[in-house]
């Protein structure tokens, strides 16, 4: 199955304005597939009808009054991932501890897409507190790879990668916080872009590792990407590292191509636990760049095996610190206790699940006394190193080009030892550590599953990433392809 | 680098973790695994670098001292699991 005009965003965009649909057909369109789809797939924790009708009731209105000043976004279904506030609409991060918790604001990313006349479907299921890169650490239920329901979509933003993958909307948003953008995209089909850190504000999302997360969109083209990425971005004064760097226009330069381009290579990503599937796609990726005039050129990255470590000392560190406020006093869960102490403990031990209590305990040790020069400052100093070595290859090529993911898609419980987890990260990792913006397009199939093209650019060169990437996507189809789920959908 | 019962016993209690024997157990051999990978970080030579704690090098973010409205105690409080007229209620301190 191949794609239908309705599930991108450009598609709607261009069908409100024709006449041909009305965003509460639109919206009913997107019911109609999630309930068609989602009991296979699990990825919506929560669902928005009333705020969605009145929502698209408003576009439709906007769309009437005044066509032309309306955004492209207005009166287009999307998908929220859970960690990211909505005003009034249960927000969990996939977590006992928050279930039931109503945020009295919403997250500024969101609130540019609403002021756009986004129209919200539901709240996607996601690992607890985006800690995971399979989705099955969801304190509700695991999601299902709409390509093969036996399979994980990736993780931690697995339900807003599969509601694209499964076209129960044409675009959602995820966060990224070591892969939890890219990964799950390459392992459900979609593109899924990860923007410069700073670039778009933090503020509402639920914290897990700050120096580190970031949200961004998924989507079917590069073209609907750079199309909510250039309403979602943006200094914000309420989050203070958003960067106050001036916004380059993602959209003027999309079609400029790769001719002349100079791309990189890194040997270190394409080392042992690479699948041979995976590396014929991303072979076969480069050549296409090739043949459109980009020059590839080998390039090292020698610190990339340190940095897992490195993530998995400051990420559990700031996520050790950013979860202490779960304590069963402002909001959330509360287990009773005979003292203040006994209700934190009970309140902590019954409300967080085993990843995120592995990752609180990982921290808080390597936080400790005595523990602190050795880990954490050890593993902030590696992360320079890391940082310096992607600005000194970027001083001899623009942009950079490697596999997402080390595999496909893997099955539901595939893997339960930690550590083995943590590898489905090792490509994407490095990205976040050195706050870069990376994207991962499709880029082959293996055995029926999606492979994924990620492409990396120096800070701030966010317009470049997504030209590299719909510079392939115009000269292939793989974006064009749907997976078994998304047919029930349609 | 092993992980004794005391030592998980020690940080589970900074983090305010009440953990189960079973899960102390399990924890503590996992823990050891990943602190094991982790040593890697041993190899690698920084003894020339600075620590990065924000690769934006943004530092003291300011903005004017300008009052504007914030939230209501009714919206602060409203997720809280007990509160008493406009405080936050929690059991006794001992």
């Amino acid at each position: 199955m191949t794609a239908s005009s309705l599930d991108t965003v450009a598609g709607c965009a261009a069908a409100l304005r024709a006449g041909t649909v009305s965003a509460r057909e639109l919206l009913a369109a997107s019911r109609d597939a999630l309930q068609a789809t989602d009991s296979r797939i699990g990825a919506f924790l929560a669902r928005t009808d009333d705020l969605a009708e009145q929502q698209a009731a408003e576009a439709d209105r906007r769309l009437r009054e005044s066509p032309h000043d309306a955004s492209p976004l207005c009166g287009v279904p999307v998908a929220i991932k859970d960690v990211i506030c909505l005003e009034g609409v249960e927000t969990t991060a996939g977590s006992r501890i928050l279930a039931g918790f109503r945020p009295p604001y919403t997250a500024t990313a969101l609130q540019r897409l609403l002021a756009a006349g986004a129209v919200v479907v539901g709240k996607t299921n996601c690992d607890e507190f985006a800690m995971g890169s399979s989705t099955e650490n969801s304190a509700f239920r695991p999601v299902n790879n709409p390509w093969d329901i036996e399979r994980v979509p990736g993780g931690s933003s697995g339900g807003s990668a599969a509601a694209v993958a499964a076209s129960v909307v044409p675009y959602s948003l995820g966060s990224d916080t070591g892969g939890s953008i890219r990964q799950p995209a390459s392992l459900t089909g979609v593109v899924g872009f990860k923007p410069t850190y700073g670039r778009v504000s933090r503020y509402g999302l639920i914290a897990f590792a700050s120096s580190l997360d970031q949200i961004g969109p998924f989507a079917h083209t590069v073209e609907d990407i750079a199309l909510v990425y250039s309403v979602i971005a943006g200094h914000d004064p309420r989050d203070s590292t958003s960067a106050p760097e001036p916004l380059e226009d993602a959209l003027s330069g999309l079609g400029d191509g790769v001719a002349g381009m100079r791309l990189g290579v890194p040997r270190e990503y394409f080392v042992a636990g690479l699948e041979d599937g995976v590396r014929r796609g991303v072979e076969d990726a480069m050549k296409v760049l090739e043949g459109l005039g980009a020059r590839l050129e080998e390039v090292s990255l020698p610190s990339t095996d340190a940095a897992l470590s490195t993530y998995y000392i400051v990420a559990p560190a700031e996520c050790s610190s950013n979860l202490a406020r779960f304590d069963g006093i402002r909001h959330g869960l509360r287990e009773g206790g005979e003292s203040v102490l006994q209700m934190y403990l009970r309140t902590r031990d019954t409300g967080f699940g085993a990843e995120v209590k592995r990752r609180v305990m990982l921290g808080t040790y390597a936080l400790s006394s005595g523990y602190y020069d050795a880990y954490y400052r050890k593993a902030q100093r590696v992360r320079t190193v890391i940082a310096e070595e992607f600005a000194r290859v970027f001083e001899q090529v623009d942009a950079l080009v490697c596999p997402t993911s080390p595999t496909v898609a893997f099955r539901l419980g595939a893997r339960e030892d930690p550590l083995s987890m943590y590898l489905c990260d090792a490509l994407t990792i490095p990205v976040n550590l050195a706050g870069l913006p990376g994207i991962s397009v499709p880029c082959g199939m293996v055995d029926g599953l999606p492979v994924g093209l990620q492409v990396i650019a120096p800070r701030f060169a966010d317009a470049r990433a997504l030209r590299v990437a719909h510079a392939y996507q115009q000269a292939t189809d793989w974006h064009s392809l749907r997976s078994p789920l998304a047919r029930l959908a349609a | 680098m092993t992980l004794s019962a005391d030592d998980i016993a020690h940080v589970a209690m900074l983090a305010r973790l009440g953990l189960s024997e079973d899960e102390r157990q399990r924890l503590g051999a996992q823990l050891d695994a990943i602190l094991e990978h982790i040593s890697r970080l041993d190899k690698v030579d920084t003894s020339q670098v600075a620590e990065t704690a924000h690769v934006g090098g943004l530092v003291n973010v300011w903005r004017e001292d300008e009052p504007e409205p914030s939230q209501s105690v009714d919206a602060a409080l409203g997720n809280a699991p007990d509160h008493d007229g406009t405080y936050f209620r929690v059991g006794a301190i001992q």
